[in-house]
């Protein structure tokens, strides 16, 4: 019976995975990540791509709002940078996929450094409304753009190609999104033991504090944005290559606020939150869509409002949350971990 | 010149609703330190409530603009009531999502009654064009500046003369010394709440009759945000000037630049603004730097 965890050493106080039951999950996780896709069928896969690309996009939003407490409501701007820079570079001028990749995230690190300025001067409230300009101010130069991004008009990519297999299938894209997946991951989680990690951290908590420590605010708010947008940029040149077909629909504000979403549901400045969220918000949708349909032939009316309801259960769901569990779904699956640890002298 | 004098004549009516949008705004903020991103979603509630009540029940428009209005103070009263009320305290990026939730509820709400589709809304207010210096607008659209430099005036006077109005006014200056005072600050919040509802109602329903009823209605919404930032988040003063001044910046650059600039160069200005005076045109010097 043990009543929490503690260390004797530097070494595991430092460690990534402090416990048994911490090992054996990640072993687990892992073997599910490989197994998965021999077991499941087309459909499932392709829920797990888009959750892969979601995954890497939360973990980029959830840097910039989690760990460093700068709002943002570009997302989907950014993601859009990304997306048309892979898509242009891959389908104009016949660059490799993994290349426009490479150009695609840091051309929307720049980006985002840019609409990252004025957050050295606007905190709180006024940041959100300047990302959320920027945001618009993205979208528009995209749609009416026309020599660069083709416009209001479809950007029609080729597949990826890897080691000489086209990745056309879902089952083939799986490993490409899911490696990049756990490549994220494990940089983001060992980001948060850097310096830079904790100085993003230090000005989330209190950034006068921060500076008075000798965090260069200037540097790490820029810094901060880069990398998230780095791996939004990630998401976004991913989307692109996965769908075959960039459009600007994709990218609207609706994809900011759903980023947000996912990040608050899951559980800000907690990588497992971005986990968890990115696959509630991208699974919510699909499974009232099908129990929509179960229950469609019983009740008809049901068929034309399913778009509604998805949308107004998005909403309540961020309103129960943010009422019930400000902390996200992080913090229920620590509460459920802790009763049955404690358990039977729970508290 | 008839091509100026057309543009300013719209300008002037999309920057009065947009004031009355930015009213409602400005008041939650002023009040309660509360960004309201759901405003645009009170315009669209304001729209589909009032095409229910014409269009549909066949109410005369004075009336069924009373009843918009109370359907409106309900909702306010509500969401202050139910949502906000939890929020007290919590930082401001879930004071933010919350409006955003609530933004998409309102939305789906409407929508599962009334469907999404653009609906035909015989105008309830006459739209015969009427020819003003050489320039052709229809009615409603004069109406709809009437109306809101009516509605303007009226709550500059509830502000000054009501007791309700100049409580409201001591909570936004300081909320201890108007507890202390003995004004209850929950009342206050749920008035702020109701009047922004009641007010976007009205601009939605202006907006309803000159555009017509669809989810537009709600991005109009959006446009609100360059709209307080210029003119000072916490400024009523600000709002109207504001409004007007993005109205009119719209309708300029549509008409002389064109090529759709118009769509976003309030939000080119917000930045700019946002760089050089954060606090807007009339807003107070108090912003938080680091």
């Amino acid at each position: 019976m043990i009543s929490g965890i503690f260390h004797s050493t530097y070494e595991k106080d430092m460690a990534l995975r402090r416990t048994h039951a911490q090992k054996i999950r990640l072993v687990l996780i892992v073997i599910f990540i490989l197994v998965f896709p021999f077991l499941a069928n087309r459909y499932y896969l392709t829920l797990a791509n888009q959750v892969g690309i979601a995954v890497i996009g939360a973990i980029g939003l959830n840097i910039l709002v989690g760990y460093t407490g700068q709002i943002s409501l570009g997302q989907g701007g950014f993601m859009a940078v990304g997306a048309y820079t892979a898509g242009i570079l891959t389908a104009r001028m016949g660059m490799p996929w993994w290349a426009s990749t490479i150009v695609a995230c840091f051309a929307t690190a720049l980006v985002g450094t840019v609409f990252g300025i004025p957050s050295l001067r606007l905190k709180g409230l006024y940041l959100a409304i300047a990302t959320l300009a920027a945001q618009e101010i993205i979208l528009w130069a995209v749609k009416n753009w026309d020599a660069l991004t083709g416009g209001v008009d479809a950007l029609v990519v080729p597949n990826p190609e890897l080691f000489g297999i086209r990745m056309n299938t879902d089952f083939n894209f799986y490993w490409l999104v899911w490696i990049l997946v756990v490549i994220v991951t494990i940089a983001s989680v060992n980001l948060f033991r850097t310096h830079f990690g904790r100085a993003f951290i230090a000005i989330r908590d209190q950034d006068i504090a921060a500076s008075v420590m000798g965090v260069d605010l200037f540097k790490y708010k820029l810094l901060a944005f880069a990398v998230s947008s780095f791996l939004v940029g990630l998401a976004g040149a991913l989307t692109a290559h996965y769908r075959s077909i960039v459009t600007w629909e994709r990218f609207t504000v609706d994809v900011s606020v759903t980023y947000l979403a996912m990040i608050i549901i899951g559980g800000l400045g907690s990588i497992t939150g971005s986990y968890l969220g990115a696959t509630f918000m991208t699974l919510l949708p699909v499974v009232l869509t099908n129990l929509g349909r179960a229950v469609k032939t019983s009740f008809p009316v049901i068929d034309s409002i399913i778009p509604f309801v998805q949308q107004g259960m998005f909403g309540l769901v961020i309103i129960l949350f943010l009422i019930l569990e400000p902390e996200g779904l992080n913090k229920i699956w620590k509460n459920i971990k802790d009763y049955f640890r404690l358990w039977p002298f729970s508290y | 010149m008839d091509l100026f004098i057309q543009l300013t004549l719209t300008g002037l009516t999309n920057g009065a609703i947009l004031a009355l949008a930015a009213l409602g705004f400005v008041l939650i903020y002023k009040s309660s330190d509360v960004i309201n991103f759901a405003q645009g979603e009170f315009l669209l509630v304001g729209a589909y409530v009032i095409f229910g009540m014409v269009a549909q029940f066949g109410l005369h428009w004075t009336l069924g603009m009373f009843l918009t209005v109370i359907v409106a103070v309900a909702l306010g009263v509500m969401v202050e009531r139910l949502v906000l009320r939890p929020m007290i305290g919590e930082p401001i990026i879930s004071v933010i999502m919350v409006t955003i939730g609530l933004s998409s509820l309102l939305k789906a709400i409407v929508f599962t009654i009334w469907g999404n589709l653009p609906k035909a809304f015989p105008s309830f207010i006459p739209s015969e064009p009427v020819k003003i210096l050489g320039a052709t607008i229809g009615e409603d659209r004069l109406w709809a500046i009437v109306i809101a430099i009516a509605m303007l005036g009226l709550f500059n006077f509830f502000f000054r003369r009501s007791k309700e109005g100049i409580a409201m006014r001591a909570v936004a200056d300081d909320q201890q010394a108007a507890l202390s005072m003995g004004i209850s600050v929950k009342k206050i919040f749920a008035w702020a709440w109701s009047i922004a509802a009641a007010t976007a109602a009205i601009g939605g329903a202006l907006l309803a009759n000159i555009v017509g009823v669809s989810g537009d209605v709600a991005h109009f919404g959006l446009r609100v945000f360059p709209v307080v930032i210029l003119g000072g988040l916490d400024s009523v003063p600000g709002a109207i000037i504001g409004g007007i001044i993005i109205g009119l910046l719209e309708q300029y650059t549509g008409g002389y630049i064109g090529q759709g600039l118009n769509q976003v160069l309030p939000f080119v200005v917000l930045i700019f603004i946002l760089m050089v005076r954060p606090y807007g045109l009339f807003g107070q010097e108090i912003i938080e730097r680091v």
